[in-house]
């Protein structure tokens, strides 16, 4: 089997950047096509955030398979890949999911080389508190789980932590005392909407056509097996088909005739004004479900815990909001002075265990990679790479085996609900 | 643009009360199978729901007030709540 590589032509360079920086920038050229559907791929793959282009790319880079096309039904990385707080790590407590999480984080780490694209993964470290001796154990056990699979992490105690993270409320009487933490070294923040792009130019320059402003509004489903979907742009054939949509699962499930073991809810994140560097890592709080860190442009990029009911608003509500800035500025004074530039929310598809469901769908033909609800962005390189195996091969990568939809009968559920009320 | 605000929600037993006070509590519609039932089945009660955009039935409690339990229909794109009343078994 021949292995596609990305053309030299096009390719990013300190070169080229020179060369077009002497022509006024005139020479870069679209980034990828914007081509006609075709009216029958080899595959194809519905949802162009990261997690479905990583699967369009893996399709063509690792099993060849280039005739493939990707169904956005608005613009590429617009849901939850453009609205998260772009953390990546795998401090997870089974080992399933530390391969999984911690495969990603690995994929990552060589992802702007192997992509010629800048993500700027920066690994930054992620720290996790602990407020009280319990939550210290707690950490201890996480801590312990993931050293005896060989994942590098370690306990802090409060006197680390303080050092390293100086703003943060030292005063043993406070609303959320420091009592030690737990840090992932490798674990970081990335550019959300460069992991979308960087995948689709690498997708589109291996040949798959990228469909924007194409969405889903039916399936054609001939003797229990996926042959087409009906689409706004006309019905599409394909030998299969994979699903990364997210919060939209449960509806493109219901087109397909079957149910998922998912509830969608709202998860909110907003950033402050920017301000001079001041946090040199993540630093979150599981307990209270606030965390914090700084981006490059020096704005605080602040997460929340989940608005707990069903909603497919894409907006949080306000007792939530208040919630997690509450936190923030109790653990955090000095950063009570400063002002929210944007509150947002995205709707996140959770799980009952709070893992991810990866595997064939109750219908032929039909691949699923959802149920990633809070923690999605960290894990699109595997989970891409996953969901292109089951297209591919129609069979699961030895990774995606304890994902599989049929957990939920057989009660091997990956319990990750210590991961937290939002896990990224 | 969505215009309709989430107001405050009504609870049957105390009337209308601050969103926040109320919790969501899951499904009504799920009806617990009988014993000997399909791992399936079980399955099925346990996991796996609906999940409508647009009009849902919820139960609710009104956990920071009276500890009342509720059905509410309530639009999950737009966050407002049509209609609550007692939830009965």
């Amino acid at each position: 089997m021949t292995r596609p590589t990305l053309p030299a032509k096009g390719r990013y360079s300190a070169l080229r950047l020179l060369r077009e920086g002497l022509r006024g920038q005139t020479g870069w050229g679209q980034v990828w096509r914007s081509p006609e559907p075709r009216k029958r791929y080899d595959a194809v793959i519905i949802g162009g955030g990261g997690h479905g282009l990583s699967a369009a790319y893996h399709l063509a880079k690792d099993h060849g398979i280039t005739n493939v096309a990707v169904i956005e039904k608005a613009w590429l990385g617009g849901g939850n890949t453009g609205r998260n707080t772009t953390i990546i790590r795998s401090n997870y407590f089974n080992k399933a999911s530390q391969d999984l999480y911690d495969g990603a984080l690995k994929l990552y780490e060589g992802l702007s080389r192997e992509l010629n694209y800048n993500i700027m993964f920066s690994q930054r470290g992620s720290i996790e508190l602990a407020h009280s001796a319990a939550e210290m154990e707690g950490l201890r056990r996480v801590v312990n789980a993931m050293q005896v699979n060989g994942i590098e992490s370690s306990l802090l105690s409060r006197d680390e932590v303080l050092a390293m993270v100086p703003l943060l409320n030292a005063s043993p009487d406070c609303r959320w005392p420091v009592v030690g933490g737990m840090i992932q070294r490798r674990a970081g923040v990335a550019r959300h909407d460069a992991v979308a792009w960087g995948y689709a130019r690498g997708a589109d320059s291996l040949g798959v056509d990228i469909l924007q402003n194409c969405e889903v509004t039916g399936f054609v489903i001939a003797g229990g097996r996926v042959t087409a979907v009906q689409t706004s742009q006309g019905e599409i054939a394909a030998d299969v088909f994979g699903m990364a949509v997210a919060g939209q699962s449960p509806a493109l499930a219901r087109l397909a005739g079957f149910q998922l073991p998912l509830l969608c809810m709202t998860l909110q994140a907003m950033v402050s004004e920017p301000i001079k560097p001041c946090l040199d890592q993540v630093v979150a709080s599981t307990p209270n479900g606030a965390y914090v860190s700084q981006s490059d442009k020096g704005e605080l990029v602040i997460g929340g815990g989940l608005d707990y009911a069903p909603s497919f608003a894409r907006r949080g509500g306000l007792p939530k909001t208040r919630e997690v800035l509450a936190a923030l500025v109790e653990m955090f004074p000095a950063f009570s002075t400063l002002k929210l530039l944007r509150q947002w929310g995205g709707t996140v598809d959770t799980s009952p265990d709070n893992s991810p469901i990866l595997g064939p769908s109750p219908v032929a033909n039909l691949m699923l990679n959802c149920g990633w609800g809070t923690g999605g962005f960290k894990a699109i390189p595997m989970g891409g790479k996953l969901l292109a195996h089951l297209v591919a091969t129609g069979r699961h990568h030895p990774l995606s085996v304890p994902f599989d939809l049929g957990r939920f009968e057989t009660g091997r559920l990956i319990d990750e609900g210590h991961a937290g009320v939002a896990h990224d | 643009m969505i215009k309709a605000r989430p107001g405050p929600m009504i609870c049957p037993f105390c009337g209308p009360r601050d969103a926040g006070e109320f919790r969501f509590g899951g499904d009504p519609g799920v009806a617990r199978p009988e014993a000997g039932a399909s791992a399936a089945d079980w399955a099925g009660y346990l996991y796996f729901r609906e999940n409508p955009s647009g009009t849902a039935r919820e139960y609710w409690v009104h956990a920071q007030g009276c500890g009342g339990w509720l059905i509410a229909e309530r639009d999950t794109v737009t966050h407002v709540t049509r209609q609550t009343r007692k939830a009965t078994p």
